[in-house]
C-alpha cells in the first residue's frame, strides 16, 4: 500500500483534547466530530484540510484520553495517515482499530511537503525535498489485526 | 530473568509461565469498563460486528459519569444507547444517575476490582486500580466492545520503570504532590508504553487514597499502567469493599527494570502543574500572585472522602475569596453521604462553595463549571491541556486538595501555610 499526500504539520504532545475537545463528545457522529477536529490548536484546520492530506507530528501524538473519537475525527476529516516521532499508546490502538494508518518516523517533514509513504517497502519519501527514510514494519501480530479489520472482527475470525 | 509485578499478572491471564517485555499476548479479562462517552461508540461497534452476546454480564461495568446528569439532548441520547444495551444484556454493573459516581472512584468502592485482576476500561484513567495491585489500563471503544464480546484483549507486554520510595510525606504533602513531582521530572512521555511500578519501604506510609491518586495519573506520564505492591493497607481496604478474592503477585527479585528512580517522600512539597501540561510543575517560591476565578475539588484523582476532609481542614470557619467560584464534587454517592453525615458538606456550604452531585462535569470541560476566555482554575483533577475545562484561552492549574482549598480562600494559588 502507498499513500501520497500533502503534509499538515503539528508539534510534540498533541493531546486528544485538542484533537477533539471534550465539549463535542456528546456525539459520536464522525462528520460532526470532523467539523471540530484540531479546533483548539488550529482553528483553520477543519476548513483547510483536504482529502488525502497527511498529518506529521512530533513525539507522543494523541496523548491524553482514550476517546476513539480522536482518530475518528481525524479520519473523517479526510486525513489519510498520521506520521509522528512517537504515539501515545491508546491513540495508537484506537487508530489501528478504526483503520487510520499511523506510522512512526523520525525524520523531518515540513508543512506543505508532498510525501509518499510506502507501507509495503517500509519507506517514506519526501517528494518536495528529495529526502527520505525508513519506517519499521508493523509487528506480525498487528499486521494480522489490521488485515482482519479491527479487534472485534479479528476475534470473530478466530472464534469461527 | 525475573518478571515485574505487571508482567506476572499478564502472564497469569495469558495462561503462560513467563512473558517478556515487548511480546504480544492475548489475555483474559476480569472486568471491562466503559462510560457514557466511550460506551456508545463501543455499543455501535458491538452491533456492527454482529455480536449478539456478552462474555459475562457480571464482568462488565458501565458508568454514566461524564455528561450526566444529562447535559443536553445529545448527551441524553448517548446515555440512552448504553442504558438500552445494559438492559438488553442484563449488565449487572450498570450505574446511572442516583447511584453512579466517577468510575474510578466507584469501581473500587463497590468492590469490583481486586488485587491480581486484569482490567481494561475505555477511559484512560483506568490505570487507577493499580493502587490495589491489579493490572488495569485504558483502551478505546472498539477494544472495549471486543472485551465485552469475547472477554479478552491483546497487550504488548510492557517493560517497567521502578520508583523506589523512601521516607514519609511531610505536612501538606500528598499523593498528588508525589505524582506531580514525578511527572515534572520524567515528562508527559517519560514512561511511554511502560509500567510505573512503585516499591520500597516508603510505600507503607502511603494511604490507599494516596496510591489511587498516584496510579490515576500514571497515564499522564504516558504509562500503560501504574502499580503498587499489595500490603496490609491494600488487604484491609479490599476486605471492607466487596468479596472478590485477592490474588497477590509480587515482582521477582531479579526482575529487570529500564530504570530505577529514587523518590524520597520526605522531600516532596506541595506542587502545582501550570498550563498546559501536567509536567509543567512548579513548587511554591517559583511563582507568585497567580489570581484565580474558579476552584474545582473532585474527580477520579482527588474526589474521595479523605480529599474533602483535607480541603475542609483548611476551609473550616473561613470564607471563599470574593469573585472565586468553588465547586465541591464528591466522586460517589457514598462519599457525598459520608460528607453530609460528618459535617463536611456544611463546612463547604458555609464557606461559600457549591456542592454538586457526583459527575466528571468540569474535569473534562463537559458541564457544571466551564471556564470563560482568560479565566483560571485551580483543580484537583489530572489534566490541564489547552481547553480542558472550557475556552481554549482558559487555564487549569493542577494541585492537591490542600492547595486548592487554600487558593479558594485567598483567591490566588496559595500554599496551605498562608491560611493556616
Ligand atoms: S473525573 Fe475527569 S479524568 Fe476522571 S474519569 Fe472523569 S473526566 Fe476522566
Amino acid at each position: 500500500m502507498k499513500i501520497t499526500g500533502r503534509i499538515i504539520k503539528f508539534g510534540d504532545n498533541v493531546d486528544t483534547d485538542v484533537i477533539i475537545p471534550a465539549r463535542y463528545l456528546n456525539t459520536s457522529d464522525p462528520k460532526e466530530l470532523a467539523a471540530h477536529c484540531m479546533e483548539d490548536i488550529d482553528i483553520t484546520f477543519a476548513s483547510r484540510v483536504q482529502k488525502g492530506d497527511i498529518i506529521a507530528a512530533g513525539a507522543n501524538f494523541g496523548c491524553g484520553s482514550s476517546r476513539e473519537h480522536a482518530p475518528i475525527a481525524i479520519k473523517a476529516s479526510g486525513v489519510a495517515c498520521v506520521i509522528a516521532k512517537s504515539f501515545a499508546r491508546i491513540f495508537f490502538r484506537n487508530s489501528v482499530n478504526i483503520g487510520l494508518p499511523v506510522v512512526e518516523f523520525d525524520g523531518e517533514l515540513n508543512e506543505g511537503d508532498s510525501v509518499e509513504i510506502d507501507f509495503t517497502n517500509g519507506t517514506v519519501k519526501n517528494l518536495t525535498t528529495g529526502e527520505g527514510g525508513n519506517i519499521s514494519p508493523y509487528p506480525e501480530f498487528l499486521s494480522k489485526l489490521i488485515d482482519s479489520g479491527n479487534l472485534l472482527t479479528h476475534f470473530a475470525k478466530e472464534n469461527k | 530473568m525475573g518478571m515485574t509485578m505487571t508482567q506476572k499478572i499478564l502472564a497469569a491471564h495469558a495462561g503462560k509461565e513467563c512473558v517478556k517485555g515487548g511480546e504480544y499476548i492475548e489475555a483474559k479479562l476480569d472486568l471491562v469498563l466503559g462510560n457514557d462517552v466511550t460506551s456508545p461508540v463501543a455499543v455501535k461497534e458491538f452491533y456492527k460486528a454482529g455480536c449478539d452476546c456478552v462474555f459475562n454480564k457480571e464482568k462488565i461495568a458501565l458508568v454514566m459519569d461524564h455528561f450526566t446528569p444529562n447535559k443536553d439532548i445529545k448527551a441524553a441520547e448517548q446515555t440512552k444507547t448504553v442504558r438500552d444495551f445494559a438492559g438488553k444484556y442484563k449488565i449487572k454493573n450498570y450505574f446511572d444517575v442516583g447511584e453512579m459516581g466517577v468510575e474510578h472512584a466507584l469501581l473500587p468502592e463497590k468492590g469490583l476490582v481486586t488485587a491480581g485482576d486484569l482490567v481494561i476500561g475505555a477511559d484512560s484513567h483506568t490505570c487507577t486500580y493499580g493502587a490495589l495491585g491489579a493490572f488495569s489500563t485504558g483502551v478505546g471503544s472498539t477494544d472495549m466492545a471486543a472485551g465485552m464480546a469475547y472477554g479478552k484483549s491483546w497487550f504488548k507486554v510492557p517493560t517497567a520503570i521502578k520508583f523506589n520510595l523512601t521516607g514519609k510525606l511531610g505536612k501538606w504533602a500528598t499523593g498528588k504532590d508525589v505524582i506531580l513531582t514525578i511527572i515534572g521530572k520524567i515528562g508527559v512521555d517519560g514512561a511511554l508504553y511502560k509500567s510505573m511500578e512503585f516499591a520500597g519501604e516508603g510505600v507503607k506510609s502511603l494511604s490507599i487514597d494516596d496510591r489511587f491518586t498516584i496510579c490515576n495519573m500514571a497515564i499522564e506520564a504516558g504509562a500503560k499502567n501504574g502499580i503498587f505492591p499489595v500490603d496490609d493497607i491494600t488487604l484491609s481496604y479490599l476486605k471492607e469493599h466487596g468479596d472478590k478474592e485477592p490474588k497477590i503477585y509480587a515482582a521477582d527479585e531479579d526482575a529487570e527494570y529500564d530504570e530505577v528512580i529514587d523518590v524520597d517522600l520526605s522531600k516532596i512539597e506541595p506542587t502545582v502543574a501550570f498550563p498546559h501540561l501536567p509536567s509543567n510543575t512548579k513548587r511554591f517560591g517559583e511563582f507568585e500572585g497567580v489570581k484565580i476565578d474558579q476552584v474545582v475539588i473532585g474527580s477520579c484523582t482527588n474526589g474521595r472522602y479523605s480529599d474533602f476532609a483535607q480541603a475542609a481542614e483548611i476551609m473550616k470557619g473561613k470564607k471563599v475569596a470574593p469573585g472565586v467560584r468553588v465547586l465541591i464534587i464528591p466522586a460517589t454517592q457514598k462519599i457525598y453521604l459520608d460528607m453530609i453525615e460528618s459535617g463536611l458538606t456544611k463546612i463547604f456550604i458555609e464557606a461559600g462553595c457549591a456542592v454538586s452531585t457526583p459527575t466528571c462535569g468540569p474535569c473534562l470541560g463537559g458541564h457544571m463549571g466551564i471556564l470563560a476566555k482568560g479565566e483560571r482554575c485551580v483543580a484537583t483533577t489530572n489534566r490541564n491541556f489547552v481547553g480542558r475545562m472550557g475556552h481554549p484561552e482558559s487555564e487549569v492549574y493542577l494541585a492537591s486538595p490542600y492547595v486548592a482549598a487554600a487558593s479558594a480562600i485567598t483567591g490566588r494559588i496559595s500554599h496551605p501555610d498562608e491560611v493556616m
